[in-house]
C-alpha cells in the first residue's frame, strides 16, 4: 500500500460505530479499525461508510454520535455499510427503479 | 462597503434586478423570449404555470416582486387565467417600485406582446436605474442556506463550513435562514434544544412531525438515488449532514414561505405545507426551496453540494460550495468555493467558514457568482397551500432599527 499524505477514513464523533471514508479505498488497502489493521474487501468510494466494530442485525447506526438507521445484516469491522446491510428507522430510501406514485 | 439599493420600504438590495413574470404557462413563451431578445444579466425571467387560484402562489409571486433586489416589474398574462394580476400590479406599484402589466388576448398575440414587452423592459430599466443607493450593513443582509446533490462528503466539510459561516453572520447581526424539514428528519430533538423559547422548541419538533408524514404519504423522502450513490443510506444521515448548515446559534423562530424574519438571528423556513397533502411533492426540486428562500427576503444563498448541482437562480445570488474534492475536480468551473479542501487537508473548517463569509460580503457588493457569469436563473413556483405560524414560533419580535 502506498502511503497517502490524508487518512483514507475519519472518525466524526467518538460514540460513533462507523468511518467515513474520505479517500477512495481500493480492495486490500489496510484500514486503521479497531486498534489494528483489517485490509478492504472491495473498493469504496469517497463519502461512504465502514463498520468501526462488529455489528449485528438490530444494531443501531451510530454517525456523527446520533443514530441513523438500524443495521438488516451483521458486517464486520471494516466492511462497507450501505443499503444491503442496513436500512432508516423513518422513512425508506429509494433508487431510480422506484415507480413514483400509482401508474 | 456594501452600496445597496434603497427601496421605498427601507429594505436594500444587493442587485437591481427587472423581472418579468408571466402568469400562467399559457404566457410563458412570450415572457421568455422578452427576456433572452433583452439578453441583459439583469433582467430575469419568473412566473407561475398554473391556471387555478393558489393564495400561496400569489403571496409568493408579491413576495419576489417586491423583493429588495427587485427593481421593476413587467408582468405578463394571457389573459383568461386565475391569477389576480391587477392586484399584484397594485402591490409592486406602493411597493414605489415602476410595473407595466401586459395582456397577450389584449395586445394582439404573440409577436405583438413580445415587441410592446421589450419596450416595456426598456422603459422599467431606465425607472429602476435611479434607484438611490445606500451604504448597506451587514446586519441588514438575509443570507439562505440549501444543500443540493447532497452525499457523504456534505456533512463533514461543506454544510459544517457553512454552519461557522451563519454563526458569524448571526454574531454580526445578520439574519440567516436554513430550512427544508423533511431533510431535518431525526434531528427534531436537538434543534428543539436549541430555541430560544421552550415553545418554540415544541413548534420545531411539530414542524418536522409534519414533514415526516407528509413525506410518508408522499411515498418518498427527500432522498435522491445519487445521494445513495454518494454514500448517504438513510434519510436520517442526510439529515444529520443537512441539519449542521444551521451552524451553532440559537434558533430564533420559525417562518413559512413568503414571511421575512422579524428580527436578526439565525431561522428555520418550514417548506412543508399545512393539512393534508394535496399538490404533491412539498419542493419537487432544489429550485423550489430557493425561490421560497428568497420570498423569505433572502439576498443572497449559499449552496452546499457533493455530487454537484450546476443550478443558480433568478432574482437573488446564489454561491455555491463544493463539498467533495473529486467533484470540485470534476466540476471545479461551477463552484464558488471548494470544501473538498477539508479532506485533502489544505484548509480546516474555520477557514472555509470565514472565506464563506468574505464571499457573501464580495457578493453583496457586487462581485458575480459563478452560477450568474454562466446565466443559471432557475425559478420554479408550484401549487402549496399554508396556514399562518403561529405566535409560539415568533418569540422575538420587532426588527432593529436601521
Amino acid at each position: 500500500m502506498t502511503a497517502t499524505p490524508v487518512p483514507q477514513i475519519l472518525l466524526l464523533h467518538p460514540d460513533d460505530n462507523v468511518l467515513v471514508v474520505v479517500a477512495a479505498v481500493e480492495a486490500g488497502d489496510l484500514l486503521p479499525v479497531g486498534g489494528g489493521t483489517v485490509p478492504a474487501r472491495e473498493g469504496i468510494t469517497v463519502g461512504h461508510k465502514v463498520a468501526r466494530v462488529a455489528l449485528r442485525p438490530g444494531d443501531k447506526v451510530i454517525k456523527y454520535g446520533a443514530p441513523i438507521g438500524s443495521m438488516t445484516a451483521a458486517a464486520a469491522p471494516a466492511e462497507w455499510i450501505h443499503m444491503h446491510n442496513m436500512k432508516s428507522d423513518y422513512i425508506a430510501a429509494h433508487d431510480r427503479t422506484a415507480a413514483g406514485g400509482p401508474a | 462597503m456594501i452600496e445597496g439599493y434603497l427601496r421605498g420600504d427601507g429594505r436594500k438590495g444587493i442587485r437591481n434586478v427587472v423581472a418579468v413574470a408571466y402568469l400562467v404557462e399559457c404566457a410563458h413563451h412570450v415572457a421568455r423570449r422578452i427576456v433572452d431578445r433583452v439578453d441583459d444579466p439583469d433582467v430575469h425571467l419568473i412566473g407561475f404555470p398554473g391556471c387555478y387560484p393558489n393564495t400561496y402562489a400569489g403571496r409568493i409571486m408579491e413576495a419576489i416582486a417586491t423583493h429588495p433586489n427587485v427593481g421593476g416589474v413587467v408582468l405578463v398574462s394571457l389573459g383568461c387565467e386565475s391569477f389576480d394580476r391587477e392586484r399584484l400590479a397594485a402591490a409592486v406599484r406602493a411597493s414605489g417600485r415602476p410595473v407595466e402589466l401586459l395582456v397577450i388576448q389584449q395586445a394582439g398575440g404573440t409577436a405583438a406582446t413580445i415587441a410592446a414587452g421589450i419596450a416595456a423592459v426598456g422603459r422599467i430599466r431606465d425607472q429602476a436605474a435611479e434607484a438611490p443607493r445606500a451604504p448597506m450593513r451587514l446586519d441588514e443582509l438575509v443570507v439562505a442556506t440549501i444543500c443540493g446533490g447532497s452525499d457523504g462528503t456534505s456533512g463533514i466539510t461543506a454544510n459544517p463550513a457553512v454552519g461557522r459561516a451563519f454563526d458569524r453572520l448571526v454574531e454580526a447581526g445578520a439574519t440567516c435562514i436554513f430550512e427544508e424539514t423533511g431533510e431535518l428528519v431525526g434531528c427534531e430533538r436537538i434543534m428543539a434544544d436549541r430555541a430560544v423559547t421552550p415553545e418554540l422548541g415544541r413548534e420545531i419538533e411539530r414542524c418536522v412531525a409534519k414533514a415526516e408524514h407528509y413525506y410518508t404519504v408522499m411515498g418518498f423522502g427527500s432522498f435522491a438515488p445519487g445521494n445513495a450513490e454518494g454514500g448517504l443510506t438513510t434519510q436520517e444521515e442526510k439529515s444529520m449532514g443537512a441539519y449542521s448548515k444551521s451552524g451553532s446559534s440559537p434558533i430564533s423562530g420559525i417562518v413559512k414561505p413568503g414571511d421575512v424574519p422579524p428580527s436578526a438571528g439565525l431561522y428555520l423556513l418550514d417548506v412543508v405545507p399545512d393539512g393534508e397533502p394535496r399538490f404533491g411533492f412539498p419542493n419537487i426540486s432544489d429550485n423550489a426551496e430557493i425561490v421560497e428562500l428568497i420570498a423569505c427576503g433572502a439576498h443572497l444563498t449559499l449552496f452546499t453540494t457533493g455530487r454537484g448541482s450546476v443550478v443558480g437562480s433568478a432574482i437573488s445570488p446564489v454561491i455555491k460550495i463544493c463539498a467533495n474534492p473529486e467533484t470540485a475536480r470534476r466540476l471545479g468551473p461551477d463552484m464558488d468555493i471548494n470544501a473538498g479542501r477539508i479532506l485533502e487537508g489544505t484548509a480546516s473548517l474555520d477557514e472555509l467558514g470565514e472565506e464563506i463569509v468574505a464571499r457573501v460580503v464580495a457578493v453583496a457588493e457586487g462581485a458575480r457568482t459563478v452560477s450568474e457569469e454562466l446565466g443559471h436563473r432557475e425559478f420554479i413556483l408550484t401549487y402549496k397551500a399554508f396556514e399562518p405560524v403561529g405566535p409560539a414560533c415568533l418569540p422575538v419580535s420587532g426588527r432593529r432599527a436601521a
